[in-house]
């Protein structure tokens, strides 16, 4: 596995790592048995992400995709951050190896999980606002590859 | 991105370092003797001697004859070579193979093409700590039975077969017996005539030998095919030039660590032991994976609950550390290890594990200093996982 310089100094030196303890939006993708589960913590006000970190058990491109993801939207407005790609984050990190692309949509999951969150604890449906948030891990678009049925 | 100057090679499953004798000892043969060992000069036949010499090492290490070694590419080409064995048997009507679920892929999947190729394989399942069980063995034979391979001792958590029990069931019962001592050979004693070993694969690279030549042991008077056809290389039956250096190395490598064996095993098994208590002392939910006691003895395989091993390796490299892991994301194939789901472990468990394996080169230096990093390593990653948070609440519940 060969990573890029980027990728291996976010993993290094994560940023955002940890508990938010004001976070007011709160979301988790991916589960154990594949390996890998993303959580992200948003602080929101005035509809903008004042702050935000991250907690992830994964492999190396996970948590430097979960460090890199929550530079991206760190000060963002929310509907700027709902339209933050996984391929942005790719490009970001100056990119990933093909098996490993699918770290980059648990992060951009995990993000829009975080802001469906925030607006459902102010009684608001997220869902025409965030879309669907796909958890399905073993969906061919993330592609983690794992046998769920196994 | 190395933080010290610190270099700790502990991934000798995965491969091990050409020792200084065993370079010098090949040396010539990559320079001045440059013969083709087919040639009828004085130059070739250098060669040529020098790979007898190399066979008589070889069969000497696993008390077989020089006739019955036959030098191939690598352990994987060896035990590819059973397949055409298989077909041969076919003919008679014995279609069916028996076989262990925690083999390398080498076997795993040339046994996964001969049940394309209609052939029936039982794979037998293996205990917590690893090891087939001799009455499954017993139970699986049936009139069809041809060919059975297990491997001596397990890659990725060091668990040794009962192979002379398997042996000595297979001479009785007129079947035929393989067996994988890659990651035996130099290390514990292999003897093919006491164990009624009738077929075996070794590749150079795991006992300080050099990579790209291997060796199949294959008992006299047993109709194998040839591997390739061309010149009467190897007694026709895997045809090329031979790879001379290499055979050199390997012949070498494997006469010295034979000729060490018992200090080195005493020695490695010490560190081995040191390395396991300090980890399983120092980190909180460790486990061991494989067995204690019978297991190779350089080779030592933990779990951490709560962390992925991909992780834990890029860490370790940080920290100077080489090793390897189960985890499926450590690897391009993104399943966790069929080896440590065959112990019944979870994903999660399987995800989290690291194997770290030692040679006589190895030093109570470098156990300690794993010792010291690794717990750290460990607590960092499971501090930022929320995987380790529902654990520890799952706990306190």
């Amino acid at each position: 596995m060969i990573y890029s310089a980027k990728v291996m100094e976010h993993f290094a030196n994560p940023r955002n790592v940890g508990e938010l303890a004001d976070a007011n939006g709160i979301g988790e993708i991916g589960n154990a048995k594949c390996g890998d589960i993303m959580k992200i913590y948003l602080k929101i006000e005035n509809d903008t992400i004042v702050d935000c970190s991250f907690k992830t058990f994964g492999c190396g491109a996970a948590i430097a995709t979960s460090s890199m993801a929550t530079e991206l939207i760190k000060g963002k407005p929310l509907d700027e951050a709902l339209k933050l790609t996984n391929k942005a984050v790719v490009e970001a990190l100056d990119g990933l190896p093909p098996v490993k692309i699918h770290c980059s949509v648990l992060a951009e999951q995990a993000i829009k999980a975080a802001i469906a969150d925030y607006y459902t604890r102010l009684g608001i449906d997220p869902t025409p606002i965030v879309g669907v948030i796909d958890n399905d891990h073993d969906h061919h678009d993330i592609g983690c590859g794992c046998d769920l049925d196994d | 991105m190395i933080l010290l100057n610190k270099f700790v090679y502990a991934d000798n499953a995965a491969t091990t370092r050409i020792t200084e004798e065993v370079l010098q000892a090949m040396m010539s043969y990559l320079t001045e003797n440059y013969g083709n060992a087919s040639s009828l000069y004085s130059l070739g036949v250098k060669s040529a001697l020098a790979i007898d010499k190399a066979r008589n090492q070889v069969a000497s290490a696993i008390n077989a004859l020089p006739s019955e070694i036959i030098f191939t590419g690598c352990g994987t080409e060896s035990d590819n070579w059973l397949k055409m064995f298989a077909h041969r048997l076919a003919k008679k009507g014995k279609t069916h193979l028996i076989t262990s679920c925690v083999e390398h892929h080498a076997l795993l999947h040339s046994m996964a093409r001969l049940e394309k190729e209609g052939f029936t394989v039982t794979y037998l399942p293996v205990n917590k700590d690893g090891f087939i069980s001799v009455e499954d063995f017993k139970d699986a034979i049936t009139e069809k039975t041809g060919l059975v391979s297990i491997m001596f001792a397990n890659n990725e958590i060091g668990t040794i077969q009962p192979i002379p029990e398997i042996g000595a069931i297979c001479r009785e019962k007129g079947i035929w017996f393989h067996t994988d001592a890659v990651q035996v050979m130099g290390h514990i004693p292999v003897d093919v005539q006491a164990m009624n070993i009738d077929m075996l694969s070794m590749s150079a690279h795991k006992f300080h030998g050099p990579k790209g030549v291997g060796a199949f042991y294959c008992r006299r008077g047993i109709p194998m095919d040839n591997l390739l056809d061309g010149g009467g290389q190897e007694r026709g039956k895997r045809a090329g030039t031979e790879n001379v250096a290499g055979i050199v190395g390997m012949g070498a490598a494997l006469e010295i660590a034979v000729s060490h064996m018992e200090e080195h095993n005493k020695k490695v098994t010490a560190l081995r032991n040191r390395l396991i208590d300090g980890l399983l002392a120092a980190i909180p939910m460790s486990k061991l994976n494989g067995s204690r006691d019978n297991r190779l003895p350089g080779n030592c395989n933990i779990s951490f609950v709560g962390v992925e091993g991909e992780s834990l390796l890029l860490m370790l490299d940080y920290n100077g550390i080489m090793a390897s892991s189960g985890s499926a994301c450590a690897s391009a194939s993104l399943d966790p290890s069929h080896v440590l789901m065959s112990l019944g472990m979870k994903h999660e468990e399987a995800h989290g594990s690291v194997r770290l394996t030692l040679s006589e080169e190895n030093t109570e230096e470098d156990v300690d200093y794993i010792i010291e990093v690794l717990p750290t390593i460990v607590a960092n990653l499971r501090k930022m996982s929320p995987l380790w948070e529902t654990i520890q609440k799952e706990q306190n519940a």
